[in-house]
C-alpha cells in the first residue's frame, strides 16, 4: 500500500493528512505555533493518533505559505546587498527598479553595481571588477548585512562572474548566506535579478523553518524523507530546499488547487482558498492550475517563475477588522495567535473569525464574547468581504458566463453560498485540509540543464530527457508515470562544434 | 503637437508588443525606463508629420539586435541619445524631432527615450508599421530614399558611422557585423530625413494606432472581454489559430533568432497543427503544412486569456496561444513592397498571397 503524508503549514492553521493510495483515511487540523515545530508535531501527533499507520509512511510532504506571505505581509525579511555585475549596462535601470516602494524600501540594503559580465556568445562584456567587488564585500560586511544576491549579465550562459563574487564574498565576509541568479532562473536579468534578491531576503528564514520541520518529523517517530513542495505542483528533497525559498513561493496555492481538485474530482473550476491569512484564487484546466504566461508578480515583484496564475487577497480568519475611524479589514492578520489574540478565544483583537462566529457562520470558541458587537458592524464587515471574494472572482473569471467555485482551506466558511458570477459554491468533504492533500499527491521532478556537442537537437534532447527521468526516479519517482514538462534549448555559438545547451523537466509518482 | 502621458507610454507598450509580431524585443525596459524618466519630471510631446516644414531634420531611430540580448543588457536613454547626437555631429545639423524605426515592440519607445534625453518631440509613426529584422524592410527602402549614413552606438562608448553604403543590403551587411561584434545590441540612428521625406514616405499615425490597440485590450481586460477579439474587431484582423506549444527549435545566428514553434491546436483547433517560423519576428504559418499566413501581414501570438502578445524569445512550452493576422500597412503591399518584405525575402519560396485577400 501507499502511504504518504501530506502537511500543509499555513500562516494560522498546520493540517496534517494520511493518504492511503487514493483515500484520505485521517486528516488534523492545528494551529501554527510561533516556532512552527509545535504545531507541526502536535498535527503528527494527532495524526498518529487516529491512524497509526502514519508511521509507516513512504513519504512526508511539507507545503508552505510561510516564505510567500513573508514576503506579501513584508515581515521576516532580511535586508539585502544587491549585486549586478555588468555595468556600463544597464545603468539607467538599477536592482529593485520595477520594485513596490514599499518593499524596496524593506529589503534593500546595499546597491553595487560592478563592471563585468558577459555577451551572449560568451566573451566578456567588460573584465570583472574584482577589485570593486573586494570592495562592496567588506562594505556588506561593515554594513552587518547578512545575504546577498549576486546577478551578472547572461550568467545562465556563464556564471564565471557570479562565482568569482561568491568566492570573494566568502573570503571577506563568511557568514553571509549568497544567492547566484544562475540558480535560479534564465535569460532575463531583471526577473533573474529580482528571484535572486527574493530569495536573498529569504534564506535566513528558509533555512530555520526547514530545519524545524525535518525536527518535528523525526521527533513524531517518522522516518520518512522529507521533501518540501515547490510551485509546480512537484517535490524536493529539504536539505536541498532549504537554500532555494523562491521555489516554494505559490507551492501553496498550487497543493490547495491540485487538491481540490483530486476532492471534488472536478477539473474545471475556479477555486478559492481561504486560509487564516490570505485568499487565494485560481483556475483549474483539466486538474491542474492555470499557469501564468511567463511573468509571475510575486508581493508585486516581477519574475519568471512558471507558477499558477492567481491572485491573492489580504483576506482570512484571522485578518484583523478594525471599525474606527472607518471599517477596515485587513491586510495584516493575527495568523496563529489567532486562538490566543480573537475575541471569541478571549483575546483583544476583532478578527473576521469573530465577525462570523457573530454572524452564526460557524461556532468556534466563546460566541458570548462577540454578542455585543453591533450588528451593523457584523453586517457591513461580511458585506465588504463578500465584495472582495466578488471582485476577485471577477477579475480572475476568463469568460463572461457564471462558473462553478470550489472552496476550501480553513476558512472557507467565509465564502458565501450565493456569489455574483458564481453557478454554484462546491463544498467538498476535508476541504478544510485541501492543502495538505494536494502535498500528499505531489510528484517527484528530475531536471538536467547541460550543454551537448556535436548532436542534432532530437538527440541533445532525447539523451537530456533519459538523464532527468533518471534523476527523477533516484529520488523516487515510478519510472512509467514519469513524463516531460518542459523543453528549453539555446543554442551556444561561441562553442567549439554544435554546442547546444539543453534543459529538460519530467514528472513523476512517488514509487510505490 | 500634444504633450504624452506615462499612462499613453503604458499603452503604447501593450499595444507595440502586439504589432512587434514576435519581435521588436519586448518594451517592458524601455517601459521601466520611461517611468522612471517621467519620475523625474520629463514629459515627452507627440508630434503629427504635418507639424513639420520640408526642410526639417528628423533623427529615425532604434535599437538594434537580438531580442534575447536586450533582456540582459538593459536598454539604456544615454546611448539612444549618444547615437542621436553622433549623427548631429557627422552632419553638422540639429534635428527637429525623433522618430520610430519600427513600431513593432520596444523600438516604439526608443525614440520617446532619445527625446527626453534630448527635449525633442517624437513623430507619431514609423517606416514599418510594425516590426522587421532588417535595415531595407522599411517604406523608405521602398521608397528608394537614401540608406545611409548611419550611427551606432555601444554603451561601452565603441562607436561607429557608416559614411556610405551601396545598397540596403549592405548598410544591413555592414552595421549587422559592427552590431554582432558589440555583443548584438546597439542603439542606431539611421539615415535621417527630411520633414518631405517623413510626410510622404513614412507610415504616418503608427503611434496612434499602437497606443489605440494597447487601450483596447486594458479596455477588454478591464470589462472581462476577450482582449484578443477586441483587437481583432478594432483592428479589422482574422483570428487563425487557438492552441498550446509543444516545440520550440530556436537558433541565434548573425545576430538574428530564428526558429519555429510548433502549436498543437485546442478547441476548435483540436486535432491540427500550426507552425510558425521566425527570424525575430514571426514570417510565415502553416495549418497542417498548408501555407496559411505570411509576411507582410502581420502574425502576432497572444495569450490566449490575457491577450498580451508573445516574444519569439518568450515563446515557451506549454503556453496557450492564439495567432491572430492583422492587416499589414498598404505600401507594404506594393509589388516593390512585396519585394522588400514578402516571404521570399525571408527565404521562402512562396507567393505572397494576402490571408485578408
Amino acid at each position: 500500500m501507499r502511504r504518504r503524508i501530506g502537511i500543509d503549514v499555513g500562516g494560522t492553521n498546520t493540517d496534517a493528512v494520511l493518504l492511503e493510495d487514493d483515500q484520505v483515511v485521517a486528516a488534523v487540523k492545528t494551529p501554527t505555533t510561533e516556532d512552527v515545530t509545535r504545531g507541526i508535531t502536535r498535527a503528527l501527533a494527532g495524526l498518529v493518533e487516529r491512524a497509526p499507520g502514519a508511521r509507516e509512511a513512504q513519504a512526508a510532504m511539507i507545503g508552505t505559505t510561510h516564505f510567500t506571505n513573508a514576503v506579501v505581509q513584508r515581515r521576516d525579511l532580511d535586508r539585502v546587498a544587491a549585486v549586478r555585475v555588468g555595468l556600463p549596462s544597464g545603468a539607467s535601470l538599477p536592482p529593485f527598479v520595477d520594485w513596490p516602494e514599499d518593499l524596496a524600501a524593506l529589503v534593500r540594503g546595499e546597491v553595487v553595481m560592478l563592471e563585468g559580465g558577459h555577451e551572449f556568445d560568451g566573451r566578456p562584456l567588460v573584465p570583472f571588477d574584482t577589485a570593486g567587488m573586494r570592495v562592496a564585500a567588506r562594505r556588506i560586511r561593515d554594513a552587518g548585512i547578512r545575504s546577498v544576491a549576486v546577478a551578472a549579465v547572461f550568467s545562465p550562459l556563464n556564471a564565471a562572474c557570479e562565482e568569482q563574487a561568491a568566492a570573494i564574498l566568502g573570503e571577506e565576509c563568511p557568514d553571509v548566506a549568497v544567492t547566484l541568479s544562475h540558480r535560479l532562473g534564465r535569460i532575463g536579468l531583471l526577473e533573474r535579478e529580482n528571484a535572486a534578491l527574493l530569495n536573498a531576503c529569504l534564506v535566513r528564514l528558509a533555512r530555520k523553518t526547514t530545519r524545524a520541520f525535518t525536527e518535528a518529523l523525526r521527533a513524531s517517530g517518522i522516518a520518512a524523507p522529507l521533501y518540501l513542495t515547490q510551485n509546480d505542483g512537484t517535490v524536493m528533497l529539504a536539505e536541498v530546499a532549504e537554500a532555494y525559498p523562491v521555489y516554494s513561493f505559490a507551492s501553496g496555492p498550487t497543493n490547495s488547487m491540485r487538491g481540490a481538485a483530486f476532492l471534488s474530482r472536478r477539473g474545471d473550476a475556479l477555486v478559492i482558498d481561504v486560509g487564516g491569512t490570505t485568499t487565494d484564487i485560481g483556475s483549474l484546466r483539466h486538474g491542474f492550475p492555470r499557469e501564468a504566461n511567463s511573468v509571475v508578480e510575486i508581493g508585486e515583484v516581477r519574475t519568471l517563475f512558471r507558477m499558477p496564475d492567481l491572485l491573492s487577497l489580504g483576506l482570512g480568519g484571522g485578518t484583523r477588522v478594525a471599525a474606527t475611524p472607518s471599517l477596515a479589514i485587513g491586510p495584516t492578520s493575527v495568523g496563529y495567535r489567532l486562538t490566543e489574540q480573537a475575541l471569541v478565544f478571549g483575546g483583544d483583537v476583532l478578527t473576521v473569525t469573530d465577525v462570523a462566529v457573530a454572524a452564526g457562520l460557524i461556532e468556534l470558541g466563546d460566541r458570548a464574547r462577540v454578542a455585543s458587537l453591533p450588528a451593523s458592524l457584523v453586517d457591513s464587515t461580511l458585506a465588504r468581504i463578500r465584495a472582495m471574494i466578488e471582485e476577485g472572482v471577477d477579475r480572475m473569471k476568463t469568460e463572461a458566463g457564471d462558473v462553478p467555485l470550489i472552496a476550501v482551506g480553513g476558512g472557507s466558511f467565509l465564502v458565501p453560498p450565493r456569489l455574483a458570477g458564481v453557478s454554484e459554491v462546491l463544498n467538498v468533504p476535508h476541504q478544510a485540509v485541501a492543502n495538505a492533500v494536494g502535498a500528499a499527491i505531489a510528484q517527484v521532478s528530475g531536471e538536467v540543464d547541460q550543454i551537448f556537442q556535436d548532436l542534432s537537437r532530437d538527440e541533445a534532447i532525447a539523451r537530456a530527457r533519459r538523464a532527468a527521468e533518471d534523476k527523477a526516479v533516484a529520488a523516487g519517482a515510478d519510472r512509467a508515470t514519469v513524463s516531460v514538462v518542459e523543453v528549453e534549448d539555446l543554442p551556444l555559438s561561441y562553442l567549439p562544434g554544435n554546442s547546444l545547451r539543453t534543459r529538460v523537466r519530467v514528472v513523476g509518482e512517488i514509487a510505490r | 503637437m500634444r504633450p504624452i502621458p506615462l499612462e499613453d507610454i503604458e499603452s503604447l507598450a501593450i499595444g507595440a508588443w502586439i504589432l512587434g509580431t514576435g519581435g521588436g524585443g519586448s518594451p517592458y525596459l524601455a517601459l521601466l525606463n520611461m517611468r522612471q524618466l517621467y519620475r523625474k519630471g520629463v514629459t515627452c510631446h507627440l508630434m503629427d508629420a504635418s507639424e513639420l516644414d520640408d526642410d526639417d531634420m528628423v533623427a529615425v531611430v532604434s535599437n538594434m539586435g537580438a531580442p534575447l540580448v536586450g533582456q540582459e543588457r538593459l536598454t539604456d536613454p544615454k546611448t539612444m541619445a549618444l547615437a542621436v547626437t553622433m549623427m548631429e555631429e557627422y552632419l553638422g545639423k540639429k534635428f527637429r524631432a525623433l522618430m520610430s524605426l519600427e513600431i513593432g515592440g520596444g523600438n516604439s519607445i526608443q525614440p520617446f527615450m532619445g527625446a527626453a534625453m534630448l527635449g525633442l518631440p517624437v513623430i507619431d509613426g514609423d517606416c514599418m508599421g510594425r516590426a522587421f529584422p532588417e535595415a531595407q524592410m522599411t517604406s523608405f527602402a521602398i521608397h528608394d530614399l537614401r540608406m545611409y549614413p548611419l550611427t551606432l552606438a555601444d554603451v561601452r562608448d565603441n562607436a561607429v558611422v557608416v559614411a556610405r553604403a551601396a545598397s540596403w543590403k549592405w548598410m544591413e551587411r555592414i552595421s549587422r557585423k559592427a552590431c554582432v561584434e558589440v555583443g548584438s545590441i546597439a542603439s542606431t540612428c539611421k539615415a535621417p530625413r527630411t520633414g518631405k521625406e517623413i510626410k510622404e514616405c513614412a507610415i504616418l499615425g503608427s503611434t496612434t494606432k499602437a497606443i489605440g490597440i494597447g487601450r483596447a485590450v486594458q479596455a477588454a481586460r478591464k470589462t472581462h472581454r476577450d482582449p484578443i477579439e477586441a483587437v481583432v474587431q478594432q483592428e479589422g484582423g482574422i483570428k487563425l489559430f487557438v492552441g498550446k506549444i509543444h516545440d520550440i527549435a530556436r537558433r541565434t545566428t548573425e545576430g538574428f533568432l530564428r526558429g519555429t514553434a510548433a502549436i498543437e491546436g485546442l478547441d476548435e483547433c483540436r486535432g491540427h497543427t500550426f507552425r510558425l517560423a521566425f527570424q525575430n519576428e514571426f514570417a510565415v504559418g502553416w495549418v497542417d503544412d498548408v501555407p496559411r499566413v505570411m509576411t507582410p501581414d502581420l502574425i502576432c501570438v497572444l495569450d490566449t486569456v490575457a491577450g498580451d502578445a508573445i516574444g519569439t524569445e518568450t515563446l515557451r512550452y506549454g503556453q496557450r496561444v492564439t495567432v491572430i493576422a492583422l492587416p499589414a500597412p498598404p505600401i507594404l503591399l506594393t509589388t516593390k513592397g512585396i519585394e522588400h518584405v514578402g516571404p521570399r525575402a525571408f527565404g521562402y519560396d512562396l507567393d505572397f498571397r494576402s490571408v485578408f485577400a
